[in-house]
Parts: C-alpha cells; structure tokens; sequence
C-alpha cells in the first residue's frame, strides 16, 4: 500500500506529536521560569509519542510520503526502543548536576529532535531520507554533545564528533551516489527490483556499499568509524552519553539492517538470506565485527574514567551485535534485536549509577568507586554490579541471554572462529568489569571519596532496570516473541 | 515429594531473600536464617538417600516444564538425579549445613556474606540436578558471582587477586562450555538442550564432532577438577578464601569438574571419551597425583599445603575415570565423596588453629599436642584419612582406583600407587612438626577446640570412619548407574 500525504499523516502521529513537544520546549523556554518544566514537558512528549506508537502499531503496513518512509512493524520496534531510551534519558537528566547547569531549554528541545531523527532513521526505506534523517540525528548529537559551554572538553568532543562524523557522511553519501548511478533509484524497494535483475557489476556494488557502510559503522560505532566515541563520550553529559550509546547506535543498526537485507538482499523460504552474488559484504563485516570486539574490550582494560571505559566496551557490543549482522539470517537478526533491548537496559542503567556518583562526587573516575559499597552506596554499588555483570554477559543475566542468542545464530551457521572471538573477548570484557565491582565492593574507602546519596527518582530508575536485567535474565519468551513479531519488513 | 529437587534447590535461594529483607544488625537473627534454610536441603537429602531406588541407573524424580519455548527453541526446567549425582547431592547438602556454623565467626557485612552464600548453596545443588544443558549452564554460571565475593570480601590479604583469578579461569572453561553446548544443540535433528536427549542420541555423532566438542568441555570442566595445567588459581583461592569457603570450594567445587566430565563428556560423547580419556584424564591425573603431592610437600602454610593435597587426590578421581572398569570408575565416584568429607575436614582444622594463632606456618607451631590435645586426636583423624590409611573412607576409593586402573593402565597405576608414599610423606611430616616436638611457648595458651568446631566437624569424622569400614552406603548408590555408563563407552575401546 502506497499512501500520498494526505493518507500518510495520520501514520505520522508518533512523530509529530514530537514535534509539538519539541516546538513546546522551545517556546517555553522563553516563559518557563523553572526550568525543570521543560524536562517534565519533554517526558510527557515522548510517553504521549510511545502510546501513539502503541496505537499505530496495529495498523496495516505501509509505505508513506510517497515511500519515504515506511510503516512496519520492524519499524515500530525500534520507535519503542527510541522512546523507552529518551524517556529514561530525560528522568536522569532531571536529576543531573551537568544538565541543570546549563541551558536546559536548548538541551531538552534537542533531546526530543534527536528522537524524532530516530523514528524516521527507522523507517527510512529511501537513501535520501535515509541520509537525512542520518545527518538529523548526528546534528542534534552535536550540539547535545557541547551543550556544557563551560567545559573545554565538552566543546572539543562536539568539534570532534562533528569532524568525523562530516568525513563518514560525505563517504557514505558518496556510496549512495554511486548506488544511484548504478540502480537509477534512491527507493529500497526499486533498488531493491534493479539488483534482482543481476545487470550490476558487482564490483561497483561493492565498493558503493562499502562506502556506505562508513556512515552506517559511524553511528553505531564500529572499527575504523570508532575513533569518536570515547572522547565524545568523556565529554558529553553523562544523559547524552547514554542516549548516545543506547538510542543512537540502536537507529544506526535499524537503518544499516533495513538496507543491507531487505533492501539488497534476498530472503528465502527457510530464514536464511542470500546477498547478491559478488558483493560480499558479510566476509568484510565478519571481520570487522571481530576486530571492534577485540580493539574495544583491549582498550577498555586500560581506562580510568567510566565513561571513557563505558565508551570502549559499547563500542565492543557494538562487534558482539554486529556477530548477528554477518550470518544472514532471521535468526541473527532476532539475536540482534534481542541483544538491544538488553544492551538498553543494561547500559542505560551502568551510566545512571555514573551519574549517581557524579551528582554526588563530582567524579567519573575509578577511584571515585572505591568502597562504594561501605560508604552508604549499597544500592548503586550492586545495581552497577548487576548491570556491568550483565554487560560481561553473565547468567543469570539479561545480557547473557542477549549473547546466548547471539552466539547461538552463529554457531548455527558454522562461524566458529567468530564465536570463539566472541566468547574469548567476553571473558576479557569481565576483566574490565569486575575492576569497577573490585573498587566497589573489595576495597575499602580512604576517605576523601564522599558520600553517594540517590535521590527516590532515580532510585526508582535504577531499581527498574536492575530488576529488569535480572527478570530477562531467568525468562525472556514475552521479549523474544516480540522481537518476532518485530522482523517484517515492509517495502511496498 | 516429587518436587524434592526442586525445594533442595530453592529453599537456600528462598533464604537468601529473606536475609536480604532483615536488617543488617540483627547478627543472630541472619545466622539462624540461613540454619533454617539450609536445614530443610540437608533433611531432604537424607530422605533422597533413604528413598532412592538402587535398582535403577537411570534418572528419578525427574521433574519437567517448559522453560523458554519461542519458535523451534525450547529449553526446559528439567531436573533428575542418578546415582552419580544424587551422592553429590548429599555431600553438597550435608557440607552447606556445616558451613554455615563453620562462618559463626563471620562478622564483618554479616548479612552479605550470608546472603552471598545461600546463592552459592542453590547454584550448586543446581549444577547436580539440572538435566538440561542450559540449565546446568545457568547454574554453573550462577555459582561464580558469590564465590568471587565470598573470595574477595571476606577472603585473606591477597583476596582480590585471588578473586579476580577464580573468576577468569573458570570464565574462560564455560565460555568454551557454552560453545560447546551450542553445537551439540545444533548438531541434534530436531535441536534439543535435554541431556537425557542427548544422551540417548549418543551413538550419532561422528567422530570429529565429538572430539572438538569433548576438548571443549574438557578445559571448561579440567578447570574446575583442577588438572594440570589449569590449576594455578586454585592455591590462590583456597588459601585466601575464608574457612568456610575453601570448605566450600574444595569439597563441592572441584567435583563438578569430575561430575561434568562423567555426566556429559562421557554419557554424550563416549567414542570421543574413549579415545581421549587416556591421556586427557589417565595420564593428566597421574601427574595430577605426583605433582600435588610433591607441591604439598614443598609447602610452608598449611592451608596452601592441604589446597595442593587437593590436586593430588582429585588425580586419583580422574585415574579412575579413565580406567573404564567397574572398580576403578567405582572407586573414582566414591573418592569424590570421600575428598568431599576428608578435605572439608582439613580446612576446617586449618581454620580452627588460624582463628586462635593467626597464622598458618607450619614451622610457626611445635607441640600442639600437649596444648590441644582434642583438636590434635581430630586433625589425626583427617591426616590418617587423607592418607589413606586402611579403615578410613579414603583407603577404600583409592584401593578400587588402583585396582580398576591396574587393569587397563598397569604404567599408570605403578607411579599413581608410589605416590601414597609421598602423601604419607608430607602428611605426617607436617604433623610431627605441628603437633610433635618441642612445644612453642607462645602458643601454650591456646584454647581448645571449642563445641561449635567440634560440632562442624564430628558428622564428617563420622562419615569418614563409617566408610572406611563399610563403603556400601554410597557405593549401592553409584554402581548401578556407574555400570551403565561404562557400558556405554565400552564398545568403543
């Protein structure tokens, strides 16, 4: 079903009920005297997106705006993702020292824009929207990145971000053109209908694809498009941290698995996908995959400040996810969807309890955790040893599940040298972890550390997600079955 | 009560929780919890012993529901004992219980410790009814997380590291057991995760397969057993670990290693294990044997030295694995439990002289006979056991060790038999200068062992004496099924 604009609208709602909450923020920015409405009216918005998202779900899929955009299901996983991710983004930022310190108008009004990037990075079925929606969410990245005017390091890691992330853009768009010029078209589906034909030269094809995979890789930070990340994220405020690593990598892998399978690829009665024959893009992931793993956990080791240490081992689950990405099939792809939805809880719940302890003592180092436990921070200290055990993917954890699947797609397909990779960097990535649970737990405090007070809000967030991870760790068929029902593609 | 299993494995976590609910100052309160849920696991496996039918080699009181089913993935709540896991069962269960009053002393995070310990309790019991393979994986897993707590709260000076060792090197063995269970998963038409499944598919896989596949779960189990040469972290966490968990830790963790091995490796890959057992567990536990004992030998701290006496007579388990006769793989089930009661023994005497002396030197004592001489009959007792002397539980497994390896690795057996001499040698070495000899001054004050250490260790000594003279009671256990699974390796030697 291919719908004009007018019939596409109602479709839209989710997005411009954004719009509205966006265009709000920034109005009221300029009456609002306490600025904590602005954070309140920004989490209103994104609830009120999610149950519009509730609501258009159960519509029939679609193509939209003259198939720009797409309506289905996969789609409306990844929006639920989105909005879950900003809805937490925003009740840690209500709480952060480094958020309440600067112009939260501005801050709060491009938190919402970043998420409306999002939704349409998901649903893009045509390279230019693509393409824009890419660059949308990468300006907003930006400024959200430098919005600590006061901070040198936070002004440097936008510079950075915005330098590599043009590089990555310009290579991609680049790639697309040469997509264009092969195919005549910039629509998944016709593309898509051109390469089934078999008349490309697979050569061509493959150096445009691997083109445009630069921009792809950048956003969800795999090697060599990772070089941003730990600065970006040891700059960044810790809500934009995690909004980065959790909701902005998650839109790059939707967009990077709408086109490299459905749009490319060709799925066959049994799951299994096949490429197109001489473009063999997975042979080149498959090694960039191990590669990200291993250069993001052997970096890892050696970090001192969280979030630079968090930057690394996201850019490591970055290798894990992309294990699913290779081996061509439904399977993977479920692993893959699974895997986000843990990696959201988890992560989003390892820099709540950074924040935590940098509301309190000002202080992202490793240091700052010794004896944290003994110092009146029981509760952070074992939901960040849940959360970082989980991440290390130990049961009974979600994060273990996330990798059993993960594992379990590859081993089905007879890549043991990528599951061996895989399994020996998680027994590395526990190294790093368990130092943090180390400084926690085992040593004792020196003074000097301070107190670590959480608030009942951000009690109740952490609490959530630690409950969560533990809960998906024992049963996980309602969020499997989900994840199913998730993979339908829809490209008129 | 056919739910046995299940409260066995549940009624400790169930206690866990509800220490977590108490308040942190109410000492008494936590210890007496933890009692009373470790109390109802210890009488139900005196039910399991009494009630177990010996006639049979197969599982019992199997229990099953669906666990995860999406799509084609299926994986179950499927617990069972056999023989083999049902003695394991008993020890896990009696060792726990007498751990708990073994930690009275414990006062530092005493809820923690308590809450920590309870969930190792469950994840153990787990590991030895979980018939199916991710399951066991779960629980296999599970037990880590406290154990690396256990270890680095409340363990010695050298804790963390310690701790952080444990970790890794048993991380490394499950993340190639994990792999391994993905590929018998997928190697089985339709996929399955049941052992009994697998078992019953035995005679199907092709013989690669089944080598990579037993390699794989070799390291992750010789790990935990510990073999040479993946045993290093193991002096590293006993000596540091509180009594208690060294308790723990030897008398429960190191059989899993053994009971991994019998329960999947051999029952799901038996031409693989017949092939491989050989070297892999014959030879490896020779000089497993020699190696320990010469290691425990060169020892100064006591604890260290019973920690290598460990490897040592694990050695004598994996001698008698790899035999493949009736006495022998008999004989290697039995000294589980056996190392099980005697070790447990020997780091709770270890435990009691640290608690008084601060210090575990060998040399540092002199004369502890004179001083405490209660404490001095017992820790004889235990040495005369780990010895292996006639009469003692010990002396029974590894006679039928010897005599099952004798027949099919005569090489073997001559070096594992020469080795009791070594055993002998640093056991009553360290006890003369300990317990003998000129008494040291600065210890004539010493108390004598007091009634709750008396208390931890007179049902193990009991045991201990009881199958020395009468191995019956857990050899009716093992046998039958024991019996089957050599049947079902045989043809392929």
């Amino acid at each position: 079903m291919n719908l004009d604009t007018t019939q596409s609208l109602p479709y839209l709602l989710p997005e411009l009920i954004l719009v509205a909450t966006l265009l709000t923020v920034f109005v009221g920015d300029l009456f609002v005297r306490t600025k904590d409405r602005l954070g309140e009216i920004a989490l209103l918005g994104t609830a009120l997106a999610l149950v519009a998202v509730s609501r258009v779900a159960a519509w029939p899929e679609a193509s939209l705006f003259y198939r720009m955009v797409t309506h289905d299901q996969f789609a409306v996983f990844f929006k639920v993702i989105f909005s879950l991710a900003t809805i937490a983004v925003v009740l840690m930022s209500l709480t952060s020292r480094e958020v309440r310190r600067s112009s939260q108008g501005e801050y709060y009004g491009m938190l919402v824009a970043g998420t409306l990037g999002m939704f349409l990075m998901a649903s893009a079925s045509n390279l230019l929207m693509a393409y824009l929606s890419l660059e949308f969410v990468s300006l907003t990245s930006y400024v959200l990145t430098g919005v600590l005017r006061h901070s040198r390091r936070s002004g440097e890691a936008a510079l950075k971000y915005l330098l590599y992330g043009g590089v990555a853009s310009a290579t991609m768009i680049y790639g697309m053109s040469w997509i264009f010029g092969l195919t005549g078209s910039l629509d998944y589906g016709a593309i898509s209908a051109v390469l089934g034909q078999g008349h490309v030269n697979p050569l061509a094809l493959f150096i445009a694809l691997v083109l445009t995979l630069a921009g792809f890789g950048y956003k969800i930070a795999a090697v060599p498009f990772h070089m941003w990340a730990p600065d970006v994220y040891q700059g960044a405020p810790i809500p934009v941290a995690a909004f980065l690593s959790v909701g902005s990598k998650a839109a790059g892998f939707a967009l990077l698995i709408r086109f490299f399978y459905p749009a490319i690829s060709h799925l066959a009665a049994n799951g299994v996908w096949t490429v197109l024959p001489g473009t063999q893009w997975p042979q080149l992931v498959l090694v960039l995959s191990m590669i990200t793993m291993t250069l993001g956990n052997l970096a890892a080791l050696s970090q001192q400040n969280l979030k630079r240490l968090l930057a690394y081992s996201s850019i490591a689950h970055a290798g894990y996810i992309l294990m699913g990405f290779v081996v061509l099939t439904n399977d993977g792809l479920r692993a893959m969807m699974f895997y986000l939805v843990t990696y959201y809880l988890m992560n989003i719940g390892a820099f709540l309890v950074v924040m935590i302890v940098a509301n309190s003592t000002e202080r992202e180092d490793i240091d700052a955790y010794r004896g944290l436990a003994w110092r009146g921070g029981a509760a952070p200290a074992v939901a960040m040893a849940i959360f970082l055990f989980s991440l290390a993917g130990l049961p009974p954890l979600a994060g273990f599940v996330g990798k059993f699947y993960l594992f379990a797609a590859v081993i089905e397909r007879h890549f043991y040298l990528l599951a061996l990779v895989g399994v020996l960097n998680s027994v590395i990535s526990l190294y790093y972890y368990a130092r943090i649970v180390k400084a926690m737990f085992l040593e004792q405090p020196q003074g000097g550390e301070g107190r670590v007070a959480v608030g009942l809000q951000d009690g109740f967030l952490m609490g959530s997600l630690a409950g969560a991870t533990l809960l998906l760790g024992v049963y996980w068929s309602p969020v499997m079955a989900m994840v199913d029902r998730s993979l339908r593609f829809f490209l008129g | 009560m056919s739910h046995v299993l299940t409260y066995m494995t549940f009624i400790p976590l169930a206690g866990m929780v509800a220490i977590l609910c108490l308040p942190r100052e109410r000492h008494d309160l936590i210890k007496w919890t933890a009692v009373a849920a470790t109390t109802p696991p210890l009488l139900l496996a005196i039910w399991l012993f009494a009630h177990f039918d010996r006639t049979q080699a197969g599982f019992q009181l199997m229990e099953r529901h669906t666990w995860i089913a999406f799509g084609s993935f299926k994986a179950e709540y499927l617990v069972g004992v056999d023989g083999i896991s049902v003695t394991m069962v008993l020890l896990t269960a009696l060792l726990c219980f007498i751990c708990i009053f073994a930690s009275w002393g414990i006062n530092k995070a005493v809820k923690g410790y308590f809450a920590l310990f309870l969930l190792l309790d469950a994840g153990m019991m787990g590991v030895f009814v979980a018939l199916d393979f991710l399951l066991f994986f779960v629980f296999w897993e599970v037990m880590l997380l406290p154990m690396y707590f256990l270890i680095g709260i409340w363990g010695g000076p050298r804790r963390e590291y310690a701790a952080i060792k444990f970790f890794l090197y048993t991380l490394v063995g499950s993340a190639l057991m994990l792999l391994a269970i993905l590929a018998l998963y997928f190697y089985n038409d339709p996929h399955t995760l049941d052992m009994t499944q697998l078992i019953a598919n035995s005679s199907h896989y092709s013989r690669q397969f089944q080598l990579v596949v037993w390699i794989a779960l070799f390291v992750g189990f010789a790990i935990k057993i510990p073999a040479f040469p993946f045993h290093t972290w193991l002096p590293d966490a006993h000596v540091e670990a509180p009594t208690a968990i060294s308790v723990i830790l030897a008398g429960v963790l190191l059989k899993m290693g053994t009971y991994g091995l019998l329960r999947v490796n051999y029952a799901v890959l038996p031409q693989a294990t017949a092939e491989l057992a050989y070297y892999f567990l014959g030879a490896l536990g020779t000089f497993n044997i020699v190696y320990g004992a010469l290691c425990a030998m060169a020892q100064k701290d006591l604890k260290k030295l019973v920690a290598y006496s460990s490897i040592s007579h694990m050695g004598y388990v994996m001698l008698g694995m790899a035999s493949f006769t009736i006495q022998g793989i008999n004989g290697a089930v039995l000294q589980m439990f056996n190392h099980g009661t005697v070790t447990a023994m020997l780091f709770l005497l270890v435990g009691v002289i640290y608690d008084r002396a601060h210090h575990r030197d060998i040399e540092g004592f002199g004369g502890l006979a004179t001083t405490m001489p209660v404490y001095t009959g017992v820790t004889a007792l235990a040495f005369f056991a780990a010895m292996g002397l006639p009469g003692l539980s010990a002396f029974i497994s590894e006679v039928l060790v010897l005599l099952g390896a004798w027949q099919t690795a005569p090489g073997l057996t001559v070096i594992a038999a020469t080795a009791v001499v070594l055993t002998a040698g640093y056991l009553l070495w360290t006890m003369q200068r300990m317990y003998f000899g000129q008494v040291n001054e600065k210890y004539v004050g010493l108390p004598e062992i007091n009634g709750r250490e008396l208390f931890t260790l007179m049902p193990l000594g009991a045991i201990v004496v009881v199958l020395g003279v009468y191995p019956a009671p857990i050899l009716d256990l093992i046998t039958h099924s024991l019996q089957n699974l050599n049947h079902m390796v045989l043809p392929y030697l």
